[in-house]
């Protein structure tokens, strides 16, 4: 174990410290600029824009530590929304079975679950790379979505008003549940990721591909499971759209998901060629998006640009990462022991 | 065929018969569906053995089509491009708007291609400079582009004036022009690829990229060159999307880097690189074509054909990849 | 050494034999090892050493025979069941998870907990330190795999073996990369291993380690187990005999050739890190050696030289002018040619043609205009197929379905027609059956003879004192030494290539 400076030497080193020393940079810039920035209603508003990605981000995280990439994820919450959503719109007007208002919860959840599970074994049972088996399933997944709707739109009347609530109403602080519930996505993951044998063998999966086989981890069911959780937190991610929004619409909902999220993860850390990846970076990473976000319409820059500054974000994160990994001034996340 | 002493049966494997290599590759596999495609196509609607009128719908898809050529090269080569269909929308609209701006028209292209050799300078610097995957540069650029056209163009359409429109209704000996330019270039690129010590350093950089720096091949030019010939492309494609909409908009081939992918992988281009052909490619685009020309005469809903353009990308990279692991010993 | 009269093998083998498509690469071994022995197995390469060591380990499946564990028959299935039955396999290059900390790579994917059950991290940490101790290595269990030194990785392989309380561990010709005090601990870890009760296998080529080490031995030869007996037993003569069948001085002939003027002259080459301050030259028509342990930057210093990855100060010299190369299409140009170590990553287009292969370096031959001219490609091939009697089916078949000596051939066809001046040669008869070496040697002698300068990097000592008129050798970054034929010996080169803070004790020659 080491002695406390070098603990604190460390720390410093460690990519999060990094992206939290910019998070604070970017909201001081921004801060002098408009003071209204720093303060605790727009503390809510940033928070507010994150749980959905919170929540994607956590799962692709997974995958790109796995080695893989899953660019589906915006047409699995797509369809898992409307799973849920078609549910609660036919119960009210047709079957008349009252269910409960949280029911679309597991049910996302499992519709999720299950078209990740579709890229996983697409992905296994072919050994197909996951870049192109996911960008056929953002199609397919996409074109799902308007059949099963038959491409109407979810109004605002049949999603169950508690939903709504979730994404309003706040047991303390004033921020409201559904921050609560992807911070505690957030924290599962950590354990998962941490503390559970499959998890660690995830890491390692991703570290040495070839090697994993050979060390008696089970590839081919590690990935399945990798590809089902990105698809089960899509899922979850689909019926809090239908709660922070309060409709879903088969084109919009879900759509450009994936790059804010990989954009998310890519700055938290994760690395691109699998085994490094961090929550509590993929968190920081959400978050400063999440303050890029809100800052645009305060400085008066167009909505339409955010498209535009995801990628340039992307960009420069991998930039960052390339330039900072061969200095080797960062070193790796001080593997955990 | 070659000179050869007698060699024990256990230094080398049978050689495979010439048929054999012939024809047991991913591009008979398109033939066929095509073949199958043409068929199926007539039975829904007589105007599928109208070739002037399977022409014409081609020259929807022609602009990708052109692309997806040249993106043939650059999974050949072992890398991706996710770009493509990001810079011709944000070609086409700095074209627009130079040439709304009061530019001369020529002057306007220029500037419009000059912008996507830009961008793929930028793809080019990253992937070979910076030394970072494809992959996830294209989709950082592709959403950068494709952005970016957004800021410029916002919602609206730009307009073109009115004789720029209607490159598509321009004939030569019957077949539209963008028809012609994808014709012209598949040959040139099919001979390119197929018989020259360029088209063949590409094929041993996919195979092999060490060996193939070791022997002396300038792996980062080829590639590099590759990326800037895809963002040059785009651009005219952009560019001719201009002429036959008559307006840009930001969301000019949106989805399209899936098309363009598509046909390459129906067209038998292995992802991993090191396989593909033109030909595979030019076969694959119109297969594509009639795939979806015949799902709109067939009345099935745009939501259906995205699922099936989806599934179709999948069993076409499932049935390339078996074949090549095949005759992988 | 046990007593041996009453104890049981701990594992048996009878009959075993593998085939791989049609090639029979072990006939009929018979093999007990004992409880409590270090057993070295020794052959050249493609003997069936490592073949049937990796059947121990599961690697591979015996395609004839039987295995028994303590009297049990069994089937090693995999390497996972390899690990239950108490059989670890430590390979030269270890394969380990990079990210992962040391602790974790001792245990991930051993156990048979559930997926979800908790990861006992505090525990982990005790137990690899304790292992560590143990084994009187001192590494920080913490740290990522990644960067740790290879001998470092051992001890951690061996740890490992030790976790899942291996009964039989073997080792793949560990001494490689080591330098003479990691080899010493590591014989000193063997030895309590042994002593302990376990047993070990060690594979090698190294006769004085061997003998060092090893209680018994048993020799293989062209896939056959020839002898078993007690390293007492047999003396270095009678090993090699039995392990060549003849005497090896036949195979070495050095042509004589008429040495001129300096063709490749080298001054102060230096990469930070990797080597510095290399200096030497080579002249027409002489074979110059370059020796030294794996890792000590030989093949640095060549791939600086061709351009692949060029020195960041010092200069190169071709035929007495001055140049600048920094990219491996210069080098050709100016008449360098580089036969690389690892053909399958630096060498070959596996799943080109045999004539694609071969004419890759010389694009201006096939293709004057820029356009191939398929025949006179075919014509290049047919004639290095006849000048070095390249064994294949048809010229346009898939490279990778050559044997490796054939491959190498073509290798070296693929450069000759550069006709170059200076060639560079990388462990050029790695992995090849000591017929096709023969082979080899008289090219490389002829090559010389036609004027050509000729840089050889080898590992193999008889190699480089067989055919070399100098041999320099290396030593952690740093030219250790330039010995002319005459004094040149296998201690010479040896004690040139060890690092300099040690002395060379304790392995008995």
């Amino acid at each position: 174990m080491t002695t406390g400076l070098n603990t604190l030497g460390k720390i410093f080193l460690r990519r999060e410290a990094g992206i939290a020393v910019m998070i604070v940079l970017f909201c001081l810039a921004v801060g002098a600029v408009k003071p209204q920035f720093l303060t605790l209603d727009q503390l809510r508003i940033i928070l507010l824009l994150t749980p959905l990605i919170m929540i994607g981000a956590m799962g692709q995280m997974l995958v790109i530590v796995a080695r893989h990439v899953d660019l589906s994820i915006g047409s699995m919450l797509g369809v898992s929304a409307m799973v849920s959503g078609m549910l609660y719109r036919y119960d009210a007007t047709w079957f008349g079975l009252d269910i409960p208002w949280w029911s679309g919860i597991p049910i996302s959840i499992v519709v999720g679950a299950l078209l990740g599970l579709g890229n996983g074994l697409l992905i296994t049972l072919f050994r197909l790379p996951a870049i192109i088996v996911t960008l056929g399933t953002l199609s397919l997944y996409r074109g799902l979505t308007f059949i099963i709707s038959n491409a109407k739109q979810i109004d605002r009347q049949w999603i169950p008003s508690e939903l709504k609530g979730l994404s309003q109403t706040s047991p303390i602080l004033g921020i409201p549940w559904i921050i609560f519930i992807a911070f505690g996505v957030a924290l599962l993951t950590w354990l998962f990721a941490m503390h559970t044998r499959v998890g660690r063998q995830i890491f390692a999966l991703g570290s040495n591909p070839v090697a994993a086989p050979l060390r008696g981890i089970k590839v081919t069911q590690v990935t399945l499971l990798v590809f089902a959780i990105s698809g089960a937190l899509s899922g979850l991610a689909g019926i809090l759209y239908a709660s922070r929004w309060g409709f879903v619409n088969p084109s919009n909902t879900g759509s450009g998901f994936e790059f804010q999220v990989i954009a998310a993860v890519v700055i938290g850390g994760a690395s691109i060629n699998g085994g490094i990846g961090t929550v509590l970076g993929t968190v920081l990473g959400v978050l400063l998006l999440g303050c890029v976000s809100a800052a645009l319409p305060l400085l008066g820059i167009p909505g339409t640009s955010q498209a535009a500054i995801y990628g340039a974000v992307i960009l420069v994160a991998l930039v960052i990462d390339r330039t900072v990994r061969q200095r080797g001034i960062v070193s790796l996340k001080r593997a955990r022991a | 065929m070659s000179t050869l002493d007698t060699t024990p049966p256990q230094d080398t494997a049978p050689v495979r018969p010439r048929w054999q290599t012939l024809l047991i590759r991913p591009e008979t596999m398109t033939l066929i569906l095509l073949v199958i495609g043409i068929f199926a196509g007539s039975q829904l609607s007589p105007f599928f053995l109208d070739v002037s009128y399977i022409l014409r719908s081609f020259t929807l898809y022609s602009e990708l089509a052109i692309v997806a050529l040249v993106l043939t090269m650059v999974i050949i080569v072992g890398e991706i491009d996710l770009s493509p269909a990001a810079n011709m929308a944000l070609s086409a609209c700095v074209f627009a708007w130079a040439q709304a701006s009061g530019v001369p028209i020529p002057f306007a292209m220029l500037i419009g291609l000059a912008s996507g050799l830009a961008m793929g300078a930028l793809n080019a610097f990253m992937v070979i400079g910076l030394q970072l995957p494809s992959i996830i540069v294209t989709i950082g650029t592709l959403t950068l582009y494709r952005g970016l056209a957004q800021v410029l163009a916002g919602d609206k359409s730009i307009r073109v004036p009115e004789w720029f429109i209607g490159v598509d209704k321009i004939m030569l000996a019957g077949i539209p022009l963008p028809v012609v330019l994808f014709i012209v270039l598949a040959i040139g690129l099919g001979i390119v690829l197929g018989g020259t010590i360029f088209g063949r350093n590409i094929y041993q950089i996919g195979t092999n990229e060490i060996a193939a720096r070791h022997a002396g091949i300038r792996s980062a030019r080829i590639k590099a060159g590759l990326f800037l010939l895809v963002g040059l492309v785009s651009a005219v494609a952009g560019i001719m999307t201009a002429s036959r909409l008559g307006s840009v908009r930001y969301d000019i081939a949106l989805g399209g880097e899936l098309q363009m992918v598509l046909m390459a992988m129906l067209g038998g281009t292995y992802i991993f690189g090191g396989r593909g052909t033109i030909l595979g490619t030019f076969l694959a685009a119109w297969l594509l074509v009639i795939v979806s020309t015949g799902m709109i005469v067939a009345n099935v809903l745009p939501a259906v054909q995205l699922v099936v353009l989806g599934s179709l990308l999948i069993v076409a990279i499932i049935a390339t990849n078996l074949i090549y692991s095949r005759t992988q010993r | 050494m046990t007593d041996t009269t009453a104890a049981a093998p701990l594992i048996s083998a009878r009959g075993i034999g593998k085939t791989f498509a049609t090639v029979d690469v072990l006939r009929d071994v018979d093999l007990d090892l004992m409880p409590g022995e270090i057993h070295a197995l020794l052959g050249e390469n493609g003997a069936g050493k490592s073949t049937f060591a990796k059947i121990l380990a599961g690697v591979h499946r015996q395609t004839r025979g039987t295995l028994s564990l303590n009297g049990t028959p069994v089937e090693v299935s995999s390497p996972i069941a390899a690990q239950k039955l108490g059989i670890t396999l430590i390979h030269q290059e270890p394969i380990s998870f990079p990210d992962l900390s040391v602790a974790e790579n001792l245990v991930i994917g051993g156990a048979e907990d559930g997926w979800f059950s908790r990861v006992p991290w505090a525990e982990m940490t005790r137990e690899a330190n304790r292992l560590m101790d143990l084994l009187g290595v001192r590494i920080d269990v913490t740290r990522p795999m990644r960067g740790l030194s290879i001998a470092d990785q051992q001890m951690v392989e061996i740890a490992r073996a030790l976790a899942s309380n291996s009964r039989l561990i073997i080792m793949d010709e560990p001494t490689a990369p080591l330098t003479p005090r990691e080899v010493e601990t590591l014989f000193t870890i063997a030895r309590k291993l042994r002593d302990e009760g376990r047993t070990i296998v060690f594979i090698s080529h190294r006769l004085e380690e061997v003998r060092a080490l090893c209680d018994r031995v048993t020799i293989f030869r062209d896939g056959n187990k020839i002898a078993t007996d007690s390293i007492g037993n047999l003396t270095d003569a009678d090993i090699i005999r039995l392990m060549i069948g003849r005497p090896v001085k036949e195979y070495m002939h050095k042509t004589g050739a008429t040495i001129g003027e300096v063709a490749l002259r080298v001054e102060g080459l230096t990469l930070p890190g990797v080597f510095s301050d290399i200096s030497f030259s080579v002249r027409k028509g002489e074979i110059v050696g370059l020796g030294g342990l794996v890792g000590a930057g030989r093949t640095d210093v060549a791939k600086a030289i061709f351009g692949v990855t060029p020195a960041t100060s010092g200069t190169v010299s071709i035929n007495g002018a001055r140049v600048s190369i920094t990219d491996p299409s210069q080098a050709i140009a100016l008449g360098l040619a580089f036969v690389p170590e690892d053909r399958a990553v630096a060498g070959i287009f596996r799943t080109l043609s045999v004539e694609q292969n071969i004419s890759v370096a010389v694009p201006k031959q096939i293709a004057p205009g820029g356009f191939i001219r398929r025949a006179v490609e075919r014509a290049l091939g047919e004639d290095a197929v006849r000048k070095l009697s390249i064994r294949l089916a048809s010229l346009r078949q898939p490279i990778g379905e050559l044997s490796g000596g054939n491959q190498q051939k073509a290798i070296l066809a693929r450069w000759l027609l550069t006709n170059p001046s200076v060639l560079i040669l990388d462990e050029p008869t790695r992995g090849i059956d000591i017929g096709v070496k023969a082979e080899f040697y008289s090219i490389i002698g002829e090559l010389a003879a036609q004027g050509r300068a000729i840089l050889l990097i080898s590992s193999e000592l008889p190699e480089l004192l067989a055919l070399c008129d100098r041999v320099l050798v290396m030593s952690e970054g740093r030219l250790t030494a330039d010995i002319p034929r005459a004094e040149a010996t296998q201690e010479a080169v040896m004690s040139a290539a060890v690092p300099r803070t040690l002395a060379r004790e304790g392995v008995a020659a």
